[in-house]
């Protein structure tokens, strides 16, 4: 903590303030601890006390069909939506920031909306959309998990390329993209060689938040999902049935992999405020 | 040039209405995608509340019904006063909870700060249902909680009042909520110049009246658009409900949405339900983004809201 | 020599009604160092921007050997720019930076390496070509940005403002630098300032605007003794202005002209008070008061013991150099 020679007296607010954030900090954290800790757990209920230790759980899940046919959807959908996020995110972001076009307004406006909304307007409103249009939700399908459940992720998650690279490209001096012309570099040579090297850690980044944000995706995907289930949906199925530990196994490894893949996205956005 | 002369089109003209046309094609395809997939539907959710529903089959034909039959019946209102209030509460609880800990992180916290930023910030990305499922372990009859309060002796028998009720779907979703508050009143707090608290105490205040004078009202922005962010998501939240809410797993307005396109099959009310919850949150949105503007005396450092929908 | 650079008529209407360039004719000469001077908001920035390619004009030509540039995109132009920020390219290395445009030019690696190590030594900076631009000094980063530019062997090199960032030893120094590099490689350079003393130092002519027009297009030497306007005289060195006899018209006399009256003396006498002795290193400056309560400033002659403030003097002045001008 403080490593001065000289410390002022102890005072009653900080230590105070020490104590709630760190009782704060335990209630964020314990639950999290308790499934993780509970994925070990050798019994079949989840139950106290805790039983160690076990990983056969770990092997249950590698023979559960469903859930790996699960994950497979939940991958392929996740590297879909990612694709069709950036797609139209990165041109959406710089329509933004450089263009001016009737309508600006209300689509900055528009794109912001599934950030901010409850997933369960989303989801629904892409489900009467889908439904009038007549786009079955099976469509697609074994290629894909279902073409409404593609492009709804896609269209929800949009927005979160579109505010990361938007933000980011307020922060570009565009003096660069000049200076880049200025050295005889076409329009398309300074984008390719200046711009998108300058920007590249938010793109990687939302790419990787929406990435992960797809593959946790409940609301909208609960409205749009077809025959297979997403890896969220099937967890939901396995939790209303009955809990073996195996769920705690399948949610400390989700947990893994959102730990590693967030410490990665901090990383590259942190890079970029250097 | 005479006034009989038709203006001549310079090669300047030209090159400039070559620019406006990439303009235009360089937006088209995020726009028309957007407008496709995102007016649209939400057009269409409206355009559905004012379907007819015949004999249990959605026709076309528009009426005001669904809206009569959400005002009208007792059921609907109640469940959107509940719900708000659930919200309420989640979103004050999330915000006593947040604000000593963003705090902390922004002023006192030295070393590693960045690091225990994203261990508070982590959870959020972790699976929600993982979260809200661990509350039915440590709620349950035969659960943590239970457990360990009879281990102790405090209680002879497990608590059953735990789980399965609006107290345990609080506790979850304040779990959830908290980080998302914490959010956006970090980084406020975090942007404060600490020569800001040095004048302050310079001039004769103490730590207390500086946080009262300048701190807290700088850190509004943040606060607003954290309890936002908290009472929007928390009030259209259904997981939670059905996993811990046992026989009140109904009463949030987002279940009513969920079984009325579902189970009971019924489109329409169910796009008036949306719509209406769709209306309250634009104008909460609306009015916080007012009061932020009002107090957002830092300036130049981007909203607040839009910093927490970018979860950075 | 026919004019490597010719703006004819050239006029900059933003969309808000803001004219910030208002027909501006200019031609310059090859391997001249020519400087835009002026306030900000005086049309010289948009002007080299247009020359450089960044702005469209509004209407107006630019020719460059007779031929139009006005219609080319930035990098189709054969001049190089050295930006008031070095707008060096953050990831990439002193030496990609410096190759960058060469490299755009399909210009073969073996040369591109031959012409960066010697556009590095020609700017003293040649051991630090692996570094990345932030580990580098304003003074270095300036150095840089003038190496990428010059590597490429533009006929013509466009500065806008690169000196206001170095402070004030190193400033002088780029100063003369860059005019000997002017000298050196023949290449015309055309300078953005707001900074007369800079503007006086380095060119061979000056273009003074203001409100987007040329307010005086001369030399140096020519511009500081006989200033055409008031507007002139003001920006130009220090002056004082004394009303003339008719409306509108001013006496501009320089301070260092300006002498305490000897019985020697001419006609030209002036009783003043001292108000303020300011003591600044090479010059005292003394500040009076005339009996009509206008202003006057002279440097005291070097040697003498100044005056003492509330002191009367009488001053003088010879009479070929104070000039006369309208507004």
């Amino acid at each position: 903590m403080s490593g001065t020679a000289t410390r002022r007296p102890a005072d009653r607010l900080t230590t105070g303030l020490w104590a709630t954030g760190g009782l704060v900090f335990l209630f964020i954290y314990l639950p999290l601890a308790v499934v993780v800790l509970y994925a070990f757990h050798d019994a079949s209920i989840v139950a106290w006390p805790f039983k160690p230790f076990t990983t056969r759980w770990f092997g249950a899940l590698l023979e559960d069909r469903a859930l790996i046919d699960a994950a497979i959807a939940s991958l392929k959908l996740a590297l879909m939506a990612t694709a069709i996020a950036l797609g139209v995110g990165v041109p959406g972001a710089f329509a933004l920031d450089r263009l001016q076009f009737p309508g600006k307004a209300a689509f900055e406006r528009l794109v912001l909306l599934p950030l901010i909304l409850p997933g369960v307007i989303t989801g629904v409103a892409l489900l009467t959309f889908f439904s009038f249009i007549g786009l079955s939700l099976s469509s697609g399908f074994p290629l894909v998990p279902g073409w409404p459940v593609v492009l709804g992720h896609g269209a929800a998650l949009t927005s979160v390329v579109v505010t990361q690279v938007y933000a980011r490209l307020r922060r570009f001096d565009r003096v660069l993209e000049e200076a880049s012309q200025d050295l005889y570099a076409s329009e398309w040579a300074t984008f390719w060689n200046v711009t998108l090297p300058v920007i590249r850690s938010a793109v990687l980044g939302s790419a990787l938040l929406v990435f992960t944000l797809s593959l946790d995706e409940i609301a909208v995907t609960f409205f749009l999902i077809g025959r297979q289930n997403t890896i969220p949906l099937q967890i939901w199925g396995l939790l209303r049935r009955g809990i073996t530990p195996e769920v705690n196994a399948a949610a400390t490894i989700i947990f893994a992999l959102s730990v590693v893949v967030i410490v990665l996205w901090a990383r590259l956005t942190r890079e970029a405020t250097e | 040039m005479s006034a009989t002369e038709l203006p001549r089109v310079t090669p300047l003209d030209r090159l400039r209405a070559s620019t406006r046309l990439r303009t235009l094609v360089g937006a088209a395809l995020p726009v028309g995608w957007v407008t496709i997939l995102l007016l649209l539907p939400y057009l269409f959710l409206f355009a559905h509340s004012f379907f007819r529903l015949r004999n249990g089959q959605l026709t076309h034909e528009l009426t005001l019904e669904n809206y009569g039959r959400l005002f009208g019946t007792a059921l609907y209102p109640q469940t959107i006063l509940f719900s708000a209030g659930i919200a309420l509460r989640v979103t004050l609880c999330s915000l006593l909870l947040a604000y000593p800990l963003a705090y902390l992180l922004a002023f006192k916290v030295k070393r590693h700060r960045n690091l225990l930023y994203m261990a508070v910030i982590i959870p959020l990305w972790v699976s929600y249902l993982v979260r809200a499922y661990a509350w039915k372990i440590i709620l349950g009859q035969e659960g943590i909680l239970n457990g360990f309060l009879m281990a102790i002796g405090v209680i002879d028998q497990p608590l059953t009042m735990l789980l399965y009720s609006k107290w345990a779907v609080m506790l979850a979703l304040i779990h959830i909520y908290t980080p998302f508050t914490l959010m956006p009143i970090y980084a406020v707090l975090e942007a404060i110049p600490v020569s800001y608290k040095e004048a302050s105490q310079d001039l004769y205040a103490s730590r207390w009246a500086t946080f009262r004078h300048v701190v807290l009202p700088l850190s509004l922005p943040g606060v607003v658009a954290g309890c936002t962010f908290a009472f929007v998501l928390s009030m259209g939240d259904f997981i939670a409900p059905l996993l811990l809410g046992g026989n009140d797993s109904a009463l949030m307005v987002s279940n009513l949405v969920v079984s009325l396109f579902g189970v009971a099959f019924n489109w329409p009310l169910g796009a008036a339900v949306s719509v209406v919850m769709l209306g309250m949150t634009l104008v909460l949105l609306t009015i916080a983004r007012g009061i932020e503007d009002r107090m957002n005396y830092a300036g130049g450092q981007g909203k607040a809201m839009g910093r927490g929908a970018l979860h950075t | 020599m026919p004019p490597i650079l010719q703006l004819s008529h050239l006029t900059k209407r933003f969309p808000n009604g803001a004219v910030a360039v208002d027909d501006v004719s200019l031609d310059v000469a090859p391997g001249e160092f020519l400087t835009l001077l002026g306030a900000s908001g005086s049309g010289k920035t948009t002007t080299l921007r247009m020359i450089a390619g960044f702005e469209h004009p509004t209407s107006g030509e630019i020719l460059m050997d007779g031929r139009p540039l006005t219609l080319l995109p930035p990098f189709k132009r054969e001049l190089n720019t050295v930006f008031q920020q070095y707008a060096l390219f953050p990831h990439m290395s002193v030496r990609d930076n410096v190759g960058y445009g060469l490299r755009m030019r399909k210009v073969p690696k073996a040369e591109i390496a031959e012409r960066v190590a010697q556009a590095l030594e020609m700017v003293q900076l040649g051991a630090l070509g692996e570094r990345a631009p932030r580990q580098l000094s304003g003074g270095q980063q300036q150095r840089v940005a003038l190496a990428r530019a010059l590597v490429n062997r533009p006929r013509v090199l466009l500065l806008d403002e690169p000196l206001g960032a170095l402070d004030l030893k190193l400033r002088k120094e780029m100063q003369l630098e860059l005019k000997h590099l002017n000298r050196q490689l023949g290449i015309t350079f055309l300078y953005v300032t707001h900074d007369q003393e800079e503007a006086l130092t380095m060119s061979d002519r000056i273009a003074l605007m203001r409100n987007g027009r040329i307010e005086q297009l001369s030399g140096p030497r020519e511009m500081y003794e006989q200033p055409r306007t008031r507007y002139v005289a003001d920006f130009i060195g220090e002056t004082n202005l004394l009303a003339g006899k008719t409306a509108g018209s001013w006496i501009a006399i320089r301070p260092e002209h300006i002498r305490p009256a000897a019985v020697t003396d001419g006609p030209i006498r002036l009783d003043v008070t001292v108000t303020d002795v300011v003591f600044t290193g090479a010059v005292t400056r003394v500040h009076t008061r005339l009996a009509s309560g206008e202003p006057l400033v002279l440097h005291w002659p070097a040697g003498g013991a100044p005056p003492a403030a509330d002191a009367r003097l009488t001053v003088t002045w010879d009479e070929e150099r104070a000039t006369r001008v309208g507004d």
